[in-house]
């Protein structure tokens, strides 16, 4: 797998401009190649989960906080974008960041308290916060429609053009999923990317360097919250009708199965996972209730032989355990 | 002389251990303060105390004439004192590069919009850590492992690159714990080089250390504890003869004169 991983490495290297270009203009014509919606649901549906996998890993696999419920804040997204396109018929352009950043405070809200919990501790107290999440969405009826849900939620237009099915609402998706690894790409790669990972590696070393670990902790968590917002946000008008039963927690495992599957503290991992998770929900659709089964066995025949994921961080291809071998039997002759 | 570091009085309990007992100490601007004692003297809680990990049972910490008894770490660390520690604390599956980069944090300023657009704020923090990281990771000899996952080097190396990582916030007190422990004589000869190169370059560090060929070869002033308490303070001449150091080493009635423990 590394050497695949390091051969297909050094060919992007070297054709990096052509293969990008070559990507994006097969990227944009996708819903050309496949012009039937049954399938740009599907892709549709793996561009979603890169942004809700991803979004995820960011707090699991870069701070190492972990986070069971983040289905929660997926709901809080969607709901904010319906009910404010519904009630104060607010555009969805406008909505995306207002629903993102909604989301973050309720990710600072539920992490301030379990600061200085240790990883266990928040990761019960997002699973329930998720629960009661999907609770108020359920019995505040007067919001959020109750059991019946909402529906008509109005589509999102520019420039005249509606996005009104899968075809069109794919360019959304992967402008959205576009912008997230960008963004998060240049963060991780930052300052700030460099002190979540500290956290991550050793919390108490990372203070006694100056990081500000709570803090910093905290910003994390309001991060990966801001892209479930933003993925419940353009989810809603996509489906144009949500209830309380897409966000329960078997929601926030399926999100988890895809970063963990993918690999955790790489952009590439949960791409790698919701391609994979979602091209296999559809392949065992006929066994659709076994569904979570097959995950669960993937999962434990990954940890046996790939502990990390398909792309995860530790472990990598960097580790380099070769190269210090070789220095050290140098060093040995030479001192000979 | 200038007092940098001064614990007036310091204790700190573990329910009903002493782990350390009233100590008082002071390290002056310029030393190589060495700090030593058996096995459980309350040495690395005593650094501990310093850096900000646990808070004192009693006494109070001074550090370049300002008070920093119980301040978090990571305040500690900004006003200017870094660490390493016994058991080697690097951010394992990081590159030896990008863990002397963190050791840059506080003298950084990038926010986030920073981060995503790229701005000049950024640009100078990056290039900041990137040449000042080569820099130092050259003078810890390590540039052939600047890309190799820090947990994957050998002992030795890692409390290189721990040092390292604390030179990169350019501090003004350098507490090192058990710098040698895990390298080989030729590591530790080079590491007892290093320090007192630093010494010369302004830093002041305070080491403990279990070697006493090392202690008595680098240290200008050293501290003995036991069982929490400080037993004696001075220059290594001093120490050496002194007669309760030896009783705490090697028991009543036998005088070793320095060697190695
Ligand atoms: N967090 C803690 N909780 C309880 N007891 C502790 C804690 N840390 C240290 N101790 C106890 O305090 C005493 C002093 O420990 P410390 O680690 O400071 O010794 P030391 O001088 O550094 O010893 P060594 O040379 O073995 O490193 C020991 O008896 C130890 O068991
Ligand atoms: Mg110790």
């Amino acid at each position: 797998m590394n050497e695949i991983i390091l051969k297909l490495k050094s060919i992007y290297d070297k054709y990096k401009i052509i293969i990008i270009l070559a990507g994006s203009i097969l990227l944009l014509l996708v819903p050309v190649i496949f012009p039937k919606s049954y399938i740009m649901g599907i892709i549709c549906r793996i561009l979603l989960y890169i942004i809700l996998a991803g979004g995820l890993n960011v707090i699991n696999g870069y701070s190492s906080q972990f986070c069971i419920g983040y289905a929660g804040f997926f709901c809080i997204g969607a709901y904010t974008e319906a009910i404010l396109a519904l009630r104060l018929k607010i555009n969805f352009w406008l909505l995306l960041p207002i629903a993102g950043i909604v989301t973050a405070i309720a990710g600072l809200l539920i992490c301030l308290p379990t600061l200085k919990l240790k990883g266990k501790y928040l990761a019960l107290v997002t699973l329930g916060f998720s629960e009661i999440v999907r609770l108020i969405a359920l019995n505040w009826s007067s919001l959020t429609g109750g059991p019946m849900g909402l529906k008509g939620i109005p589509v999102p237009k520019i420039f005249g053009i509606e996005f009104k099915n899968s075809l069109s609402y794919y360019y959304i998706f992967l402008f959205l999923v576009a912008i997230f690894l960008f963004v998060t790409r240049r963060v991780i790669n930052s300052r700030i990317g460099r002190a979540w990972m500290s956290i991550r590696e050793d919390e108490q070393a990372a203070r006694s360097l100056g990081v500000d670990t709570s803090m910093y902790k905290a910003l994390n968590f309001m991060y990966g919250a801001f892209w479930a917002g933003i993925a419940g946000a353009a989810y809603a008008p996509y489906t144009r009708y949500i209830d309380s039963t897409f966000f329960t927690l078997d929601e926030g495992f399926n999100i988890l199965s895809m970063a963990i599957i993918g690999g955790m503290g790489t952009l590439i991992g949960p791409v790698a996972g919701s391609i994979v998770v979602n091209l296999l929900t559809e392949l065992l659709r006929p066994i659709s209730e076994y569904r979570l089964v097959a995950y669960a066995i993937l999962i434990i025949a990954m940890m046996w032989l790939r502990p990390q994921g398909l792309f995860g961080a530790s472990k990598s291809i960097l580790a380099g355990k070769e190269i210090v071998k070789k220095a050290r039997k140098a060093e040995k002759e030479a001192a000979a | 002389m200038k007092v940098l570091l001064e614990a007036k009085n310091v204790s700190k309990h573990f329910g009903g251990l002493k782990a350390v007992d009233n100590v008082d100490m002071v390290i002056y601007e310029g030393d190589i303060f060495g700090i030593i004692g058996p096995n459980g003297a309350g040495k690395t809680t005593f650094f501990n105390l310093c850096s900000g990990v646990f808070p004192v049972t009693g006494g109070e910490i001074y550090f370049n004439g300002e008070n920093i008894t119980n301040l978090r770490p990571d305040i500690i660390a900004k006003k200017g004192m870094a660490r390493t520690f016994q058991n080697i604390k690097l951010f394992n599956y990081m590159s030896v590069l990008e863990n002397i980069k963190i050791g840059f944090h506080i003298h950084s300023r990038t926010r986030m919009w920073d981060a995503i657009l790229h701005t000049s704020v950024y640009k100078r923090d990056e290039k900041l850590a990137e040449e000042k990281g080569m820099e130092i990771i050259e003078r810890v000899g390590l540039k052939d492992y600047k890309d190799i996952l820090a947990g994957n080097l050998p002992y030795g190396m890692q409390r290189m690159v721990e040092i390292a990582r604390a030179l990169a916030l350019d501090p003004k007190l350098l507490l090192l714990d058990e710098p040698a422990a895990g390298m080989n004589p030729n590591e530790t000869m080079a590491l007892m080089e290093f320090i007192k190169k630093l010494n010369h370059e302004g830093y002041t560090i305070a080491v403990i250390e279990h070697d006493m060929k090392f202690v008595m070869n680098t240290c200008n002033r050293i501290m003995v504890l036991n069982f929490g308490k400080k037993i004696c303070e001075g220059d290594p001449e001093y120490v050496r003869s002194n007669k309760e150091v030896n009783e705490a080493y090697f028991g009543k009635g036998i005088v070793v004169q320095g060697g190695t423990m």
